[in-house]
């Protein structure tokens, strides 16, 4: 399912590189521990999460991210956004809760990360 | 030798207790760097992150320390080495979900218990050796 896709259902404004909203993610992951986000390190994938500063966003590069969705309305700290900006990985913020997001996609064909 | 280097290569990057606002980025540095040397992709991931978490952990728990790295022909040898409180029982340390992480370090995300066993499960070799109440270190050898 391709980022554009996954913004629309989630109804989430994209604030940071919208240039990449082709990029195709074949898996997604919900957590608000970062070191879940290291350990079930898969490609291509999502992180939906709570957390809103930086760290969020170099666990995501060296876990290979593409794409972080923020939870209910969560809007990620500049810093946050500016290192998103330089490493090109997409932010988007969606009002649902964790829950609500993660259905919502689910239910549109997004599996989550598979038993490792 | 191998057309990458007649040379070792190394580095170090200087930790900061408590200091969060740059958490992460010796790993993220070292990972630019390993992917610009033509390291494996594969190599490059187990290393950064085994990287970023031995570095979160100087950051939470200790007070300073240094990440140092060698580059040889056949390894990459990452050594993160803090001046902190140290570790009572290594064992128990080691367990999948064990955790002491101070609350404000739970709020940030981090305290699941999951940094150590990620580092070994990243490594092909796995030291840690501490002394309470001067400091940890950790050295993981990935073979390339
Ligand atoms: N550098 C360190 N100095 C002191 N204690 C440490 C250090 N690294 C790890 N520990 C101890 O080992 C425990 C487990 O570490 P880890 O597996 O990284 O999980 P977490 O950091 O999520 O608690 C920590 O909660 C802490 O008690
Ligand atoms: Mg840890």
């Amino acid at each position: 399912m391709i980022l554009g896709k996954i913004s629309e259902i989630l109804e989430a404004a994209v604030v940071t590189n919208p240039g990449n909203l082709d990029k195709d993610i074949k898996w997604a992951f919900s957590t608000d521990l970062l070191s879940n986000v290291l350990f079930y390190f898969i490609p291509d994938s999502l992180l939906l999460t709570g957390l809103i500063h930086p760290q969020v966003v170099r666990a995501a590069e060296v876990a290979n991210i593409d794409g972080i969705v923020f939870v209910q309305g969560k809007k990620p700290e500049a810093e946050t956004i500016a290192l998103a900006n330089e490493k090109k990985i997409t932010l988007l913020v969606t009002p649902f809760c964790m829950y609500t997001a993660s259905g919502k996609l689910y239910q549109a064909g997004l599996e989550g990360f598979p038993e490792l | 030798m191998s057309a990458r280097s007649n040379v070792p290569i190394e580095g170090s990057f200087q930790l900061i207790g408590g200091k969060f606002d740059k958490a992460g980025e010796a790993s993220t540095s070292l990972k630019k760097k390993l992917t610009e040397m033509g390291l494996n992709v594969e190599i490059v991931r187990r290393a950064s992150i085994a990287t970023f978490e031995a570095e979160i952990n100087v950051i939470i728990y200790a007070a300073a320390g240094w990440l140092r790295y060698y580059i040889t022909d056949d390894t990459l040898r990452i050594v993160i080495e803090d001046m902190g409180p140290g570790i009572e029982n290594i064992e128990l340390a080691m367990q999948e979900g064990y955790s002491t992480a101070p609350e404000w370090a739970r709020a940030m995300g981090w305290g699941a218990g999951m940094g150590l066993p990620n580092m070994k499960k990243n490594s092909d070799k796995f030291k840690i050796d501490s002394v309470v109440g001067e400091g940890t270190t950790v050295e993981m050898i990935i073979n390339l």
